[in-house]
């Protein structure tokens, strides 16, 4: 499939040239070119007025993944764990591979390496049909080559079509060594994940440029087709106490891995920031101005039971510490409540917080970007606001 | 010690806007940076050549325009660039990118090779892990600190989500970087110079023995299906009024939906 323009109809407007996101539209002799860089992603088809852009040779037919890969049937959820506890991200996992084996009329088979049995029961209980458990204790901490190496047998021996994983600092270092070797596509980060009806495909869906854009992603020539999903994104599906599935333990004693964890070392700072986890987060940004800023916040946060985050500006300027960042670069939340206090609202920091069930955003520029996103908008001081709003609430707390 | 930076060029996202007719990226104007994160791998790989000696290659692929970032790379301390461009790359997803990336690197041979954890324009942090296992060798991701380089060995600190781990690996190996690790420097006169004399090395497909199916959008399983804006999340409520107005109607609303 490629994408031309037809030189006869293009009028050399250059409407389509600022459309493309891989920047393939060129003008040549006042026309429209489409060049090497096109990724066929037909953006530009509905921007020309003339309707001169069209999709050649469709012949590349739609592949019939149907038959092509009727060997690969299930979704299989890589469940991390830390401290061999399984970590959260993977009951979100769980949810979403769930939803999907059930649309699929597949199984939902899930990987715990490092933890025990107690564990893979509870993946069970969270929607798991059969869980592959690895306790040996090399895997109690991450090594990207065993890792890797458990995870491609038991994918080889089952054929997946489906791989899910968290984007967290594990996934994202070993899943792409996994794709690779099995010259399969990865998509990272993915926010949602749909069964196409008519191909069976898998649908991702993921923000690009920095949040600017999303792509919806295709894997429909290779299976299986992998994705990975940051913490906090998902769903969690049903917990059923009385759910049963089948608990398989896989030996692998002989997987060896090249690099040596030394050493893991814990840092938590003064509030113990667990972002992903807090039901309300009070971020403060540049508007806060400093410590003096920081220190209302806290009162806040106080108040009322949260944790404290920060936009990339205020971490760059050393008032609060990395840990504590939220956006692109930094942790991607989705709390009950968000105070954004004097953050503009770069799309970068928007990224990582707009999925918040309810934000309230406080910051004295009426068009800083924050309001787009925001539930409750106050403009105004946040030095006079948020002193404000913890008198009122620790009133109203007191009373209760 | 031969080290190996991978750089990319890539629009400067920050300065990307939507335009909300045509829900398209409006691209005019917004100037082409060397991705932030892998200036802090060269500035980590310039200063083992201090340190230890080595020789620094900065490695880019894409079009042409390219060049500039490998110039900029120069002028930071790199001895030597190289520009992995050919028609037969364009549409390249990550699998086919890490797949000529270390065809190139296999070429030139290498002890560390360094990436940034990822680029601002797709932010996939793939291109890392995919390239060292296309060339067999470990990889640590995350780095924040290098602690020693000795008898063959590299220790290193890895950022996790509650802390680090400390890791070491034999070379060669490939380190993603994180911002932690380092500062990088501001071209210096001498570097400037340099940049503006040295030459470019381009490879294309027949340099690095690649196989033709596994190249650019041919042999890339992922396809980009289509592209939108992000939704705008509806409902929003600006709150009139004084300061006491605003906080009142805040703590009335949040009671309402029980949230307070």
């Amino acid at each position: 499939m490629s994408v031309i323009v037809r030189q006869d109809k293009c009028t050399g407007c250059e409407t389509c040239v600022d459309s493309c996101p891989f920047d393939a539209i060129e003008m040549r002799d006042g026309r429209a070119f489409i060049n090497e860089y096109c990724n066929a992603c037909t953006t530009c088809l509905p921007v020309c007025p003339e309707g001169a852009i069209i999709e050649t040779e469709a012949g590349a037919a739609p592949s019939d993944s149907g038959t092509k890969f009727a060997d690969y049937r299930d979704v299989l959820v890589f469940a991390e764990q830390r401290d061999g506890r399984t970590a959260p991200v993977s009951f979100e996992l769980l949810g979403a591979g769930r939803r999907l084996a059930d649309r699929l009329g597949s199984r939902l088979l899930a990987v715990l390496l490092g933890a025990d049995e107690a564990e893979a029961e509870e993946l069970v209980r969270w929607g798991a049909d059969r869980v592959y458990l690895c306790s040996d204790p090399v895997f109690r901490r991450f090594n990207d080559d065993t890792y890797a190496a458990a995870l491609l047998r038991i994918i080889e021996e089952q054929k997946p079509s489906i791989v899910l994983a968290g984007a967290t600092p594990v996934g994202r270092s070993f899943i792409p060594r996994v794709a690779a070797r099995l010259r399969t596509g990865l998509t990272a980060d993915c926010t949602s994940l749909e069964i196409d009806g008519e191909t069976g495909n898998l649908v991702q869906i993921r923000p690009a440029f920095g949040g600017n854009i999303m792509a919806s992603i295709l894997c429909p020539d290779y299976r299986p087709q992998m994705a990975t999903v940051r913490p906090r994104v998902m769903k969690r599906g049903r917990y059923d106490e009385g759910r049963t599935g089948e608990i398989i333990n896989t030996g692998f004693k002989d997987l060896e891995s090249r690099t040596r964890v030394v050493e893991t070392v814990k840092e938590v700072s003064e509030i113990s920031v667990n972002l992903h986890e807090a039901d309300i987060i009070v971020a403060g940004g540049r508007g806060a101005g400093g410590e003096k800023g920081f220190k209302l916040l806290r009162e806040l946060a106080e108040a009322v039971g949260g944790v404290i985050g920060a936009s990339r500006a205020a971490v760059d300027e050393g008032w609060v510490p990395y840990s504590h960042q939220v956006g692109q670069t930094g942790k991607t939340v989705n709390p009950k409540i968000y105070f954004a206090c004097g953050i503009s609202g770069a799309v970068q920091h928007l990224v990582g917080m707009q999925s918040s069930d309810i934000i309230i955003a406080v910051n004295r520029n009426p068009d800083a970007p924050i309001f787009n996103v925001a539930t409750y908008g106050i403009v105004g001081d946040m030095f006079e606001i948020v002193p404000m709003l913890t008198a009122r609430i620790k009133e109203l707390k007191g009373q209760s | 010690m031969n080290i190996i930076v991978c750089i990319k060029q890539v629009p400067d996202t920050a300065e990307i806007k939507i335009n909300p007719e045509t829900n398209t990226l409006m691209r005019e104007g917004v100037p082409s940076i060397i991705n932030p994160f892998d200036l802090h791998a060269l500035e980590a790989a310039v200063r083992i050549k201090e340190d230890l000696g080595a020789r620094v290659t900065a490695l880019t692929m894409g079009p042409p325009q390219a060049e500039n970032s490998l110039r900029e790379a120069v002028s930071m301390g790199a001895d030597d660039a190289v520009l992995l461009s050919d028609r037969a790359f364009a549409g390249s997803d990550t699998w086919a990118t890490s797949y000529a990336l270390a065809g190139a690197i296999r070429k030139l041979g290498a002890d560390i090779v360094f990436c940034g954890k990822q680029a601002i324009d797709g932010d996939t942090a793939q291109v890392g892990p995919e390239t060292a296992e296309f060339l067999g060798i470990p990889h640590v991701s995350y780095v924040r600190k290098i602690e020693w380089i000795r008898d063959n060995t590299i220790r290193v600190q890895r950022l996790m989500d509650e802390g680090y781990d400390v890791v070491e690996s034999p070379l060669p190996v490939l380190l993603t970087v994180v911002k932690e690790l380092n500062q990088p420097r501001m071209p210096s006169l001498k570097g400037k110079m340099a940049a503006r004399k040295a030459r470019i090395r381009i490879m294309g497909k027949a340099d690095i023995d690649a196989d033709e199916d596994s190249l650019g959008l041919k042999g890339s399983p992922t396809k980009v299906k289509s592209i939108f804006a992000p939704e705008t999340k509806a409902g929003r409520m600006m709150l009139g009024g004084g300061p006491e107005e605003q906080v009142d109607t805040l703590i009335k609303e949040l009671r309402k939906i029980r949230c307070l």
